[in-house]
This record gives structure tokens, C-alpha cells and sequence, in this order.
């Protein structure tokens, strides 16, 4: 479970996140939506500490993960990240090899039993919805791989740490459609096994793969419920214009 | 309006197309120029031109190597049985030496009989090999021949131990010890400034705050251009005694004295090169690491230093080439002993710092003149097989993706 209570946050003098709380229950789809420039990427991003790497950031509130606070000072950031997963906007697969992609989360953390990485490698690519395009090529470079499949790959290498929570920035932006639905059927799959957070533009997106959303504007968190409550009924009326289209 | 704008863009076009070729073909005529000088050598004779060198016909040696011919005027071969001929003492001879035999009277009024004296008194002296002027020379007469003149060889000249370009009757131009010189100068200059290079590379682009690197780049970057004599000077003023003291040596202008001035120089140059392709390593592939519960080092070493690989093997040919190629400094502080180096620390001469030091006293068109063009042509493929290398190496790493 993860609970944010009373966030705020600041980018220099710039107030990004007003006071924000809010709960996201284990093994659910949670989807964030609202304009560019609201903050959400901002308030997915405190959940694994990425943010720690802006210069001249600060927060106030508490970010809790299983009940533990991670800004407090006894959380290693490194260990917080091998159980907080995130996928990025854009595919950034590392310029090496595709097995060595999956691998690497395991390699920095220690891991030298050629055997585990191999069944690990091959689980998360299988787990990603991967595994049968590059079976025969896993020493091919990634970069060789479609946007979709680096992306796929992108998810691969999260999920070989084994996090319970996947963090997913826009996962499906810079994709095509179908590669899109790829990931969001991915996404259905691994509901069972994982807490994902997912940031979105696409609103369709969002009803579709999400158990709850959030809809934030400049920096505040205006509503968050059910999705279909807030796709078919939303009780405030910039929800409602968001998503009827009428301003964003 | 439109047409006018229109002609002049041609204009400009047209301008630039023929600055381009124009640049183009002068680098080419430089090389090509380079390499006609430096192979006119190999046309040139062993022995200093317009002299020749006459033997006794009763002796039976037929042509010398330009490097017995040294020895023997230096005394160091003092028998022909030595070099093939009967057991007779060599007896070198210049020809200024004919004054003592001849009285002024002899020669003639207008030296004409200088060729008849020479022939007579070599026809005496069995043993004798001497160097005359080819307009003195007793060519044909009785007693008298002349000892053939090979041309320079490339085996002499690459594989030659000796440098003495200077040496009469036969000068002598082996390169080895100035390639050898210049390679171990460079060698060890690039082994103490690539890890110290690339080192504070990594400092400056991933631990330094950013006011220390605020100040610590431009003060990087202002260093690249001082001028490399005042490199030398620094070297010769400080490095040198310092060397002398340290390691307790007759002298300190050694290798290792080259080496460290080149490495100071060498620096800035891969700082430079080496911490702009680590910060241009895109912010995604840094997150992605920390993402995956990479610590910082993990990131710097696996994602970001391969990552900026090809940045990086451009900063070290950088630094190679400026090695390499770098005179002024060296010339100042390696002793110059055109010697082969037995370790860092004797003195020693590198390529460039040989053609900066001879080329003014060499008579344009001699074979010296000829050589050190040569030594250019040694150098220029020198610094053109490093950086083709790097181009592989950094091409390869591209392809693979690796």
C-alpha cells in the first residue's frame, strides 16, 4: 500500500504540489491524468525518490510505502528503487545487449549466479509480453528492437529486481497504437502481481487499464475515485470539463 | 527582390564550395609535397654529396655500407680485413691531408694538378681510402678506383641505430632511436595523463558541485592554451632539477622529464573532450540505472563511461596526437641524444624535436634536408594510424550498440 499524506512540493520558488494525500491500494492500477504542467509526473516520481536527483527540490509531507516513510534518513534510496520499479517516457534501454538490459538490475545489485540470471532474464522478458520476439537474439543489441519492444524490454528490466510496485511515467506516448495496446494488456497482467502507478495523457487510457484515477491541475490533486466514477460522474466540474474535453 | 536574394545565396553557395575545395587540395598538396621531399632520399647517395671515395686497385673491396664507412674515418675499423679486404691497416684519408705531401708548387697555379698528386699518392698507399671532391677526383688514372656509391637504403634508414646526420664522408640517418624517442615519450606520457585525465573528468561531471566546477572548467579549459613553450620552460626551470634530485641523475633532461611536461599538456585536452561526452550521456540513461537500485558509482561505471566511450577514445587520440606531435616542449626538456633510449631516464630525441632542431641547418635539396622530411612522413603516418584506429574502435562500439 502506498500513502502520500499532506505532499508538498517545490521546485526552487515554484510550488509544484499543493498539499496533496492520498492511498493506493496493493495490487491495483492506479492511473494519474490532468494537463501538462499539473504535477503528476512530479508527485509519480516521489515514490522512488527520482526526484532527489533536481538540484534545489524540496518536500514536505510524507511519502509511505508498506508503512515506512522512505524520505525518512534510515531508507537506503538504492534498495527503496530495487522494490519501487519505473518505466520511463521514452524507451531507454541501456546500449547493450538485450539479454544484458534485463540483467543489468540484477548485476548492480550483486547477483553473479549465471544460472538465476538467465531464469530471470527469461521470466521478466515472458513477463513482458517480450520473450517470443527475441529469444533467438537476446545478444543482439536492444537498440536493434521498435520503440514498442524497447519499451516492453524497458518493462522487462524493471521487473527482473522482482519490485512490488511498478512506477510508469507516460509508458505509452511515444508508441504506436498497437504497441500501445500491448502495453496495456501488459499492464491488465501484471496487476496481480505488482502495485502500478501510471501517469497518462490518454484519457481513454487511463478508463481503460486503471482501478482508480487522480486527476490533478496546477499542482493540486482536484479529485481522485474510482474510474468509472470519475469517467461517467465526477463530482467536480473541472473534472468533468477535463475529461468532456471543453479546457486541457 | 526574390531574384536578388536568390543570386546571392549562389553567391555565398558558390563561395563556400570553392573555400572547401580549395582547403581541401592544399592539405593534399602538403602531403603530397611531404611525402616527393621525404622519398627523394631513398634517390640520394650514402656518401656527402659532390665527394667520392677512391681505394688503391690492389685492393679488392668493391662498396661499403654507409655505416662502415663512418667507422672507419672514426677509427673504429682500423683493418680491411675487417670489412672483407686483404690484412692490410686502413689509412683514412681527407683531402686537405694532400697539403702535407705536396708543396703548393706541385699543385699547380690554379690547383690543376691537384687530381695527379691525389692519384699518385693513393696509388702509393695501398691501404688507403680517400675522400676527395668530385672535381679533384683522380678518376681513370693508374693505381686509382673508385668505390661505388650505393644509394640510401630504406633498411638503413628505418632500421639504422645511428643518427649522425652531420658525419663526413657518410651521414649517417638511422631513425630508429628517434622513433623509438618519440613513441616512449608519448607512451608514458599517455599512461600518467589518461587515468588522471579521465579521473577528474568523472570528478567534474559527476561529483564536483557545480560551483567547484564552475571554476575548476574554465581554469581546465585556460590551460589548454598556454602556449607549449612555456610548458617547456616550466619543465626546464622546475621539472628538471627536480628529476635530477629525485632520482639522483648526472642529468635531468630525460624521457621521463618529456614525458611528464607532455602529460601536464596533454591533460586539459582530454579533461575537456572526456567530461563533455560523460555529461552528454542523455538524462534517461542515468535515471534508468538509479531506477533499477543502481548506486551512483554502478551508474558512472556501467551506464555512463560506456555510454561515453566514443567521447572518450576521441579525447585519448587527442591527447595522443598532441603527444606525438608535440615539439617545442620536448625540445626543451629530453637532452636530445639522438641515442637509443636504455631506459626513461637518459636522454632522448623525438621526431619532431629533431626536424625543429635540424631543419635550419640543413642545405635545402641535401639528403639531410631529405631526411627529416622523411622523419615528417614517419610521423604523419604515425599520428594517422592512431586516430583510424580510434575511428574503428569508436565505429565498432557504435554498430554493436554495445
Amino acid at each position: 500500500m502506498i500513502e502520500a499524506k499532506n505532499i508538498d512540493f517545490y521546485y526552487g520558488d515554484f510550488h509544484a504540489l499543493k498539499n496533496i494525500s492520498m492511498r493506493m491500494e496493493t495490487n491495483t492500477v492506479t492511473a494519474f491524468i490532468g494537463p501538462s504542467g499539473c504535477g503528476k509526473s512530479t508527485f509519480l516520481r516521489l515514490f522512488n525518490r527520482m526526484n532527489d536527483l533536481i538540484p534545489a527540490t524540496r518536500l514536505t509531507g510524507e511519502c509511505l510505502i508498506d508503512g515506512q516513510n522512505i524520505y525518512d534518513r534510515s531508507v537506503n534510496v538504492d534498495e527503496l528503487r530495487k522494490n519501487v520499479g519505473m518505466v520511463f517516457q521514452k524507451p531507454n534501454p541501456f546500449p547493450k545487449s538485450i539479454f544484458e538490459n534485463v540483467a543489468y538490475g540484477l548485476r548492480v545489485n550483486g547477483v553473479r549466479d549465471k544460472k538465476f540470471i538467465r531464469e530471470k532474464v527469461e521470466e521478466s522478458l515472458i513477463g513482458a509480453a517480450l520473450w517470443d520476439e527475441v529469444k533467438d537474439k537476446l545478444k543482439k543489441s536492444a537498440y536493434e528492437l521498435s520503440g514498442g519492444q524497447q519499451q516492453r524490454l524497458c518493462i522487462a528490466r524493471a521487473l527482473a529486481v522482482s519490485p512490488s510496485v511498478l512506477l510508469m511515467d507516460e509508458p505509452a506516448s511515444a508508441l504506436d497504437p498497437i504497441s500501445t495496446s500491448k502495453i496495456e494488456e501488459l499492464i491488465h497482467s501484471l496487476k496481480d502481481r505488482y502495485t502500478i502507478v501510471i501517469v497518462t495523457h490518454n484519457m481513454q487510457q487511463a478508463a481503460r487499464v486503471s482501478d482508480k484515477t487522480g486527476f490533478f491541475m496546477l499542482g493540486e490533486l482536484i479529485e481522485f475515485n474510482d474510474t468509472k466514477k470519475i469517467f461517467l460522474n465526477p463530482d467536480k466540474i473541472e473534472t468533468q470539463n477535463y475529461i468532456t474535453g471543453r479546457f486541457g | 527582390m526574390k531574384k536578388i536574394r536568390k543570386i546571392f545565396e549562389r553567391i555565398v553557395e558558390s563561395i563556400l564550395t570553392v573555400s572547401g575545395a580549395l582547403t581541401t587540395i592544399t592539405i593534399l598538396l602538403i602531403t603530397v609535397f611531404l611525402f616527393r621531399e621525404g622519398f627523394g632520399l631513398f634517390g640520394s647517395s650514402e656518401i656527402e654529396q659532390g665527394y667520392r671515395l677512391c681505394l688503391n686497385t690492389a685492393n679488392p673491396v668493391e662498396r661499403l655500407s654507409s655505416r662502415q664507412i663512418m667507422q672507419v674515418f672514426d677509427y673504429q675499423i682500423e683493418n680491411w680485413q675487417e670489412i672483407g679486404g686483404p690484412d692490410e691497416p686502413i689509412v683514412p684519408f681527407r683531402f686537405e691531408e694532400i697539403f702535407n705531401y705536396y708543396s703548393e708548387e706541385e699543385m699547380g697555379a690554379d690547383y690543376e694538378l691537384l687530381p695527379v698528386r691525389l692519384g699518385e699518392y693513393i696509388a702509393a698507399t695501398p691501404g688507403i681510402i680517400a675522400f676527395v671532391p668530385e672535381q679533384y677526383a683522380p678518376e681513370g688514372m693508374e693505381g686509382v678506383k673508385v668505390l661505388h656509391n650505393d644509394h640510401i637504403s630504406p633498411a638503413d634508414f628505418f632500421g639504422g641505430r645511428e643518427w649522425v646526420p652531420t658525419a663526413t664522408p657518410a651521414p649517417q640517418f638511422g631513425t630508429l632511436p628517434l622513433i623509438v624517442g618519440t613513441l616512449l615519450v608519448s607512451l608514458v606520457a599517455i599512461l600518467i595523463a589518461l587515468p588522471l585525465g579521465l579521473g577528474v573528468a568523472i570528478y567534474l561531471s559527476e561529483l564536483a558541485s557545480d560551483r567547484m566546477r564552475g571554476i575548476l572548467k574554465p581554469a581546465i579549459e585556460l590551460l589548454a592554451g598556454i602556449p607549449s613553450v612555456v610548458y617547456g620552460f616550466f619543465g626546464l626551470v622546475v621539472l628538471v632539477p627536480l628529476i635530477q634530485r629525485v632520482f639522483n641523475l648526472p642529468v635531468g633532461e630525460t624521457a621521463f622529464a618529456g614525458s611528464l611536461v607532455l602529460a601536464i599538456m596533454a591533460l586539459p585536452t582530454i579533461i575537456t573532450v572526456a567530461e563533455d561526452a560523460m555529461r552528454n550521456t542523455p538524462r534517461a540513461m542515468r535515471e534508468a540505472s538509479l531506477a533499477l537500485g543502481a548506486t551512483h558509482w554502478q551508474t558512472i561505471c556501467r551506464v555512463i563511461i560506456p555510454y561515453a566511450g566514443s567521447g572518450i577514445s576521441a579525447a585519448v587520440v587527442l591527447g595522443i596526437g598532441r603527444a606525438v606531435g608535440e615539439t617545442m616542449a620536448v625540445l626543451m626538456v629530453t637532452g636530445n641524444a639522438a641515442v637509443m633510449p636504455h631506459s626513461l631516464f637518459e636522454p632522448v630525441r623525438t621526431i619532431p624535436a629533431t626536424i625543429a632542431a635540424e631543419l635550419g641547418e640543413a642545405p635545402a635539396g641535401g639528403a639531410h634536408y631529405q631526411a627529416l622530411f622523411m622523419l615528417g612522413c614517419i610521423l604523419f603516418v604515425i599520428t594517422m594510424l592512431i586516430s583510424v584506429t580510434s575511428e574503428m574502435i569508436s565505429k565498432r562500439q557504435s554498430n554493436k550498440g554495445l
